[in-house]
């Protein structure tokens, strides 16, 4: 399901340092036409539909249209990121709506404990620097073969 | 008058590029789930004065298998054994496994998945009654470690809401590592051996997807863990649907080739994974099977699987065919018997499976019911979601087919192509297990080239680690190379190779490019080069036909093996014409030289183990069924960088765990 750009909403990220689709896109697709300031897949059929440029677009100027391949046209399925939550909104090709909401992380985003003052005691040893300070044992086969 | 001809992409390549030199103590390239456990853990360890950098192809917070999100974390030891988990492994990949490697993991992996879980993952929980809560809900149930029950869906995996899994996870891990320490949008594409130390790495040469600039790193230890190997044969979908590979679409065995280059040894590289997914569009089927108990039916509407006749096909494998668990290369087995005898397709039945479930539900418990199919989806594969919209398909009301995918090597999922890696230096490991450095030391998860580690689908003979185990290994491998690194403080890394000689060597493509595309008037056809594009029809053609492709059912002949293995010879050597106008084509140029090799590697092992090991992955028709007396064993390869030859051999396998 290849990414497009719709015209009308995509500003370039209003020419800053980074175009969010451009920073995000795992296989290097999304590029900014640097004379029109509009964003663009440039190789839509090396799109996995992971749907991160989507997700990131600050004037949700992405959305994904079918592969021409072997989806039908009309259905339309779009993510709006919340902090705590996603809310998808999933078109039917029948007109049928259907939304789902389920929440993407516990913690405010750069609350992840990166434990920077955690210092591992003995390079020898098979524990890893948690386990280490946890004072964890490492097992052995209950039996040998 | 000359037509004007004008590279692609936005980003124009030039002739002489900008080199950027650096020199660290430790270099991790990739930057997925392995590499993130790498970058949370190295800074533990690290001395002062001692220095790390992490080169990622993509941006980490959405690089890698993850970058999507996933529904569940395939492994969680939790209340069983590592010894159970090397069983449930063994039997699931027909026996062949690095059991030291499996087990260890399985003591390590819990502990990842509990930081996943403090970091903000949201991580299913079941009340004392029995019922599941999201990871929301789920909190007031308390943490995995403080001894919650999460919700299992077999025995090994747990049910998450894993849309920001990758962003959760790479933010601590550059948290960790520090922003100066990691170079995003560099492509690493070849490891370079040291000048002065024999078979030991010295560093890696890459270039950046976003600038003209090459990158020329020194080390003194490195990480390689970028992922398996995709869009290697030809995919079901042949138009734009070729980018919804059921794997991530830009893993392009780098991983597997960048070190066999240097002469790492490569095991079990004839093992591949040919999933069974939803057609097309390859959505999990993982929580259908196990959370919703679905069954899959033939084009006849029977259930096939549980029939007389598939007993007795399954016997025919045992005793991996009659353990409680059917690996899953059999049960592709089965399902591709019923589609060549004329009873497909295979249908998931979708229906029953939600009526069964809903017959005991409120109004209520039933919209949850109905929210978790569809989160599965939203998870990890929109597209299919996206496709059952499409096509008008509400999974209660209407079933929908399923079918094997096309090939992929990986070595952390239900696979085990890889490296010959390390074991740890711990009593009860065998010798033959272990791989010791110079000084005589051993190093876990170091390749058989000093100094080079590897993690996740890199680490050949254990598969079944999926996301989590994939980090946890990233973070033993830090620790190893930090000791690697210290014990070696002395050791200063020499390249062989001239800055220019590296230029030349990673701009080939943009020279040959510039050097002949004013010739014709149209720059994608040229007698002088060959762009990327049309390498990767010619590379999956190629495998379809002769390689045990979909086109054949999965089956080669060693006639076919010995035709595209001279196909192979031809499209290496053509690589040596790839042209390349932009940055972003470049990047193809090199990723299409990486999948040529790794395939290479993929069916000279095929061609060597006379058997059908993984009947259901692969079938060689000239040895069909398996053959314990001779192929009880791993099958090691290696490539000499000096002599440019290789070497395949039998490797002996070792029972650690008794049944």
């Amino acid at each position: 399901m290849p990414s497009f750009v719709i015209q009308e909403k995509c500003d370039g990220c209003k020419g800053g340092d980074k175009t969010a689709c451009m920073y995000i896109c795992p296989n290097d697709l999304m590029v900014l036409e640097p004379n029109e300031m509009k964003a663009y897949n440039q190789e839509p059929d090396q799109c996995w539909e992971c749907f991160s440029c989507v997700k990131i677009c600050p004037t949700q100027a992405i959305e994904v249209r079918g592969y021409a391949d072997f989806v039908p046209l009309g259905s339309s399925i779009m993510p709006m990121m919340g902090t705590e939550d996603v809310m998808w909104t999933c078109k039917f090709r029948n007109g049928l709506i259907k939304r789902f909401k389920f929440p993407i992380r516990t913690t405010p985003e750069g609350a992840a404990n990166a434990y920077a003052d955690l210092k591992g005691q003995d390079l020898e040893s098979n524990l890893l620097s948690t386990q280490e300070a946890d004072g964890y044992e490492l097992p052995v086969p209950k039996e040998l073969a | 008058m000359a037509l004007p001809n004008k590279p692609l992409g936005e980003l124009k390549a030039v002739r002489d590029p900008e080199v950027e030199e650096r020199e660290v103590d430790v270099l991790i390239v990739g930057g997925g789930m392995a590499a993130c456990g790498t970058a949370f853990e190295v800074h533990k360890w690290l001395k002062d004065g001692q220095s790390v950098l992490l080169c990622d192809k993509a941006a980490m917070e959405r690089s890698g298998a993850v970058a999507q999100g996933l529904s569940a974390i395939n492994t969680y030891i939790g209340e069983n054994s590592p010894d159970d988990y090397v069983r449930m492994v063994r039997n699931d990949l027909m026996g062949l496994v690095r059991e030291d490697l499996i087990f260890d993991l399985g003591c390590h992996v819990d502990d990842s998945v509990h930081l996943f879980e403090e970091w903000g993952l949201p991580i299913w929980k079941k009340t004392e009654d029995g019922k599941n809560l999201d990871g929301k809900k789920g909190q007031k149930m308390g943490t995995l470690k403080s001894g919650a029950q999460p919700v299992r869906t077999g025995k090994w995996q747990i049910m998450i809401n894993g849309e920001s899994y990758k962003r959760i996870v790479a933010e601590a891990a550059k948290l960790a590592l520090g922003e100066d320490n990691i170079i995003e949008r560099c492509f690493i594409v070849e490891l370079l051996l040291d000048a002065n130390v024999e078979n030991q790495i010295a560093g890696a040469v890459g270039f950046s997807v976003r600038e003209n600039k090459v990158y020329v790193i020194k080390c003194k230890t490195m990480m390689v863990a970028c992922g398996g190997a995709v869009n290697i044969y030809q995919p079901r979908s042949v138009g734009e649907g070729k980018g919804r590979a059921w794997y991530p679409v830009w893993n392009a065995g780098s991983t597997y080739t960048m070190a066999m280059k240097v002469g790492a040894e490569l095991t079990m590289m004839e093992n591949r994974f040919t999933p069974a997914r939803f057609k097309d569009g390859y959505g999990p089927v993982g929580a259908w099977f196990l959370l919703f108990k679905a069954k899959t039916l033939n084009g006849l509407g029977e259930p096939y699987a549980g029939s007389d006749a598939a007993k007795a096909e399954l016997e025919r494998y045992a005793p991996y065919g009659t353990a409680a668990i059917t690996p899953t290369c059999l049960r592709n087995h089965l399902m591709l018997f019923e589609m060549k005898e004329g009873r497909g397709p295979i249908i998931m039945d979708t229906v029953t499976a939600l009526a069964e479930l809903g017959a005991t539900m409120d109004k209520k418990e039933l919209k949850h019911l109905e929210s978790e199919a569809w989160e599965d989806f939203l998870d990890m594969t929109c597209g299919q979601a996206n496709l059952w919209c499409a096509q008008d398909c509400e999974p209660e009301k209407k079933n929908s087919e399923i079918m094997p995918t096309e090939p992929y090597l990986l070595g952390s999922h239900s696979g085990c192509c890889g490296l010959w890696a390390s074991g740890p230096d711990l009593d009860w490991v065998p010798d033959d297990y272990k791989i010791k450095a110079r000084n005589g030391k051993v190093y876990k998860q170091m390749t058989t080239v000093e100094g080079l580690f590897t993690s996740g689908d890199g680490v050949g003979g254990s598969g079944h680690k999926f996301s989590s185990g994939s980090h946890a290994e990233g973070r033993i491998a830090a620790k190893q190379m930090v000791r690697y690194a210290t014990d070696f403080a002395d050791f200063t890394p020499t390249l062989k190779q001239s800055n220019e000689e590296l230029v030349d060597l990673v701009y080939k493509p943009v020279r040959t490019y510039l050097d002949n595309c004013d010739y014709t008037t149209m720059a994608d056809i040229n007698p002088n080069y060959i762009k990327p594009n049309g390498m990767m029809y010619r590379l999956m053609k190629a495998t379809h036909e002769y390689g045990a492709g979909t086109a054949t059912y999965y089956m080669t002949t060693s006639k076919s093996l010995e035709i595209v293995m001279d196909l192979l010879q031809t499209m290496r050597e053509d690589c040596e014409k790839l042209a390349a106008g932009d940055l972003h084509e470049l990047m193809r140029a090199w990723e299409i030289e990486h999948r040529i090799w790794t395939v290479e590697a993929h069916l000279r092992h095929i061609s060597f183990r006379k058997e059908t090991r993984y009947p259901g992955f692969y079938y060689q028709a000239d040895h069909p069924g398996q053959d314990d007396e001779n192929w009880f064993c791993f099958v090691n390869s290696k490539f000499d960088p000096e002599k440019k030859e290789w070497d395949v051999k039998k490797v002996p396998y070792i029972k650690i765990i008794p049944d």
